[in-house]
């Protein structure tokens, strides 16, 4: 999966992508969740940190949609503003392993021979480690808390998103117009920039969007884990484990975040899922 | 398999195994602070007590001979004493081991079990009603959050029906948790058996099985199932891992013990020893079976222990 992906004759890739039932659900899901996340100070009746504004752990009710935590704050208030945290911090997430595991494979396959030995057999070092595992031992370094358990996950990531960068890289190396380039004289960080980097692109956004979803996720359970987000941030993660407590007297504590973070994985999942047959040529042709 | 071909693979563990040992280690000194008034849990203690302390651990010694140091006492599973209860991390890891075990055990049983019929179902009829039903479960699978199913679980089935018991740890506890670990392997256990049926589906000894009049049954139960759980035994180690993941959550939903709740105490006390035992017999384990999983892969499959 490398080149050639807007052949002259296909459909754009946003008109293939929506085609698909599934893929056009999870869009639409994920832009209400977004916008939600985004407009939540005009959207919701209270502030996320306001306490006392009902009674502790109230039903929902029609003032309160999704009722009310231990604190006596408006549980709708706070799953809207969750989005801002939770989205975020999974975007954030992806961006360290993509950025640090891109380049690094990008370098190690494009400069081969011994560079290349000794880099890939990092990699194998670093999956030598559970990913949960790989995340929770950089939180003991760094320290608990949201950006923290954000770069974790990053970084545990980093060596999955090099594995596949540094094969696709290899792959385009070899190439005529990588070939071609070098003999007309062009320096190294041209033909990455201008060669390899555009080639590259389906393979990353692939990567990108299959990660992603689970990136949201690893960062909540960290959260949950209590390793991530603190009280009182209004994280989805952090809110299940205070929910945690409440499940057989105030189950919608925990339900109305779960859900919202559930929603938010499967439409990222929807849509990575459908841009990945559009964008890989062996899926072609499939659906 | 030749036992050349064995022998070099049991051997090239090592290196991967001392360097993700030396990972940990480098880790486990960035940390900042002092580990010795973290021992002493805050209290203030005079320059000599911290020396003496200091020297009990083998602080004050050179940085290389500590990590030697390290590797030899990790390769014998000594960990030293952990910070909080002061008993052996070992011991710890021991006593805790058999319940993520059974829990591990449960959720590949569930997973196992539903992942494979599930993807066989919907690789047989690609595109048919089934298998658009199965694939959006397995993805819904593999997009729920652990911990949330978990406690919707303990909810319906324990809160409102009152099926099963919540908290123990006997048989009947660990049928939640195993589903709540399965479901996710289930998700992605679907999707590789069945994109691995629809390619054997298109081989030619199907072909013939389907010309010389078998029965169906036969067919999909001799010739398509069972050469359709090779492939995705290669993914086993990615199942393992994340296996692990669900047991970390799991273990925290139902508060079972195990080695994830270890763990997760030992950040949140800042329990060096504990942190650094979990992760290094965690991770030695992890390493020795992707080992296991490529042997079994080349016993099955005589062309990978050849090459």
């Amino acid at each position: 999966m490398s080149a050639a992906v807007a052949a002259p004759r296909e459909a754009p890739v946003l008109r293939r992508l929506l085609a698909a039932p599934g893929a056009s659900i999870g869009a639409v899901v994920l832009v209400v969740l977004v916008g939600c996340a985004l407009a939540a100070p005009l959207i919701v009746p209270f502030h996320w940190n306001e306490t006392r504004v009902c009674t502790r752990l109230a039903a929902p009710s029609a003032v309160h949609l999704f009722g009310c935590d231990l604190y006596g704050r408006d549980l709708f208030s706070r799953v809207m503003y969750g989005g801002r945290f939770s989205l975020s911090v999974g975007v954030a997430t992806v961006a360290v392993s993509l950025v640090f595991g891109g380049l690094f494979g990008t370098a190690i396959g494009y400069a081969g021979g011994r560079v290349d030995a000794i880099g890939s057999r990092a990699i194998d070092v670093m999956l030598g480690f559970p990913p949960i595992i790989m995340a929770i031992l950089v939180v003991a370094v760094l320290g608990v808390g949201l950006w923290n358990s954000a770069l974790a996950v990053g970084i545990a990531g980093i060596p999955r998103f090099a594995r596949v960068v540094r094969g696709a890289t290899l792959t385009l190396a070899g190439r005529e117009f990588v070939e071609g380039a070098h003999a007309i004289g062009a320096g190294r960080s041209r033909v990455v920039r201008r060669h390899l980097l555009p080639n590259l692109a389906p393979t990353l956004i692939v990567l990108t969007s299959l990660d992603l979803g689970n990136a949201v996720l690893a960062t909540a359970t960290l959260s949950f884990l209590g390793l991530g987000a603190q009280p009182p941030a209004p994280e989805w993660g952090a809110m299940l484990n205070a929910g945690r407590e409440f499940i057989r007297y105030a189950p919608w504590t925990m339900l109305f975040p779960g859900a919202a973070l559930f929603l938010a994985v499967m439409a990222v999942n929807l849509v990575g899922d459908r841009l990945s047959q559009v964008l890989d040529p062996r899926q072609r042709g499939r659906g | 398999m030749s036992g050349e071909w064995l022998v070099r693979r049991i051997i090239g563990i090592i290196p991967v195994l001392v360097l993700t040992w030396t990972l940990v280690f480098i880790a486990m000194h960035l940390i900042p602070g002092d580990p010795v008034s973290l021992i002493l849990g805050g209290t203030p203690a005079s320059e000599e007590v911290l020396q003496a302390e200091r020297h009990n651990l083998g602080l004050d010694r050179p940085v290389l001979a500590q990590f030697f140091d390290f590797l030899r006492r990790a390769a014998t599973g000594d960990f030293g004493l952990s910070f909080t209860t002061r008993q052996p991390v070992i011991a710890m890891i021991g006593s805790q081991l058999p319940y993520t075990l059974s829990l591990a055990g449960g959720g590949l049983l569930v997973g196992g079990v539903f992942g494979t019929l599930l993807g066989t179902l919907a690789g047989l009829r690609p595109n048919g009603w089934a298998d658009m039903a199965v694939m959006t479960s397995a993805l819904m699978g593999l997009s729920l959050p652990t911990f949330w199913i978990g406690m919707v679980l303990i909810y319906v089935f324990g809160n409102v029906l009152r099926w099963v018991p919540i908290v123990g740890t006997g048989f009947s506890s660990l049928i939640l948790p195993s589903i709540t670990v399965g479901l996710f392997l289930a998700g992605g256990l679907a999707r590789l058996i069945r994109a691995s049926i629809i390619e054997i589906q298109s081989q030619d000894y199907i072909r013939t099985a389907r010309a010389k009049g078998l029965w169906p049954v036969t067919i999909v139960a001799k010739h398509i199932a069972r050469n359709a759980v090779i492939p995705p035994i290669t993914l086993l180690g990615v199942q393992f891992a994340l296996l692990i993941g669900g047991a970390v959550v799991t273990e925290r939903v139902f508060a079972r013990p195990g080695i994830g709740n270890l763990l997760v105490e030992g950040v949140l006390s800042k329990d060096y020893p504990l942190v650094q035992g979990v992760v290094t017999m965690t991770t030695a384990g992890y390493i020795i079976i992707n080992l296991l999983i490529d042997v079994l892969y080349g016993l099955i499959d005589p062309r990978i222990s050849r090459a």
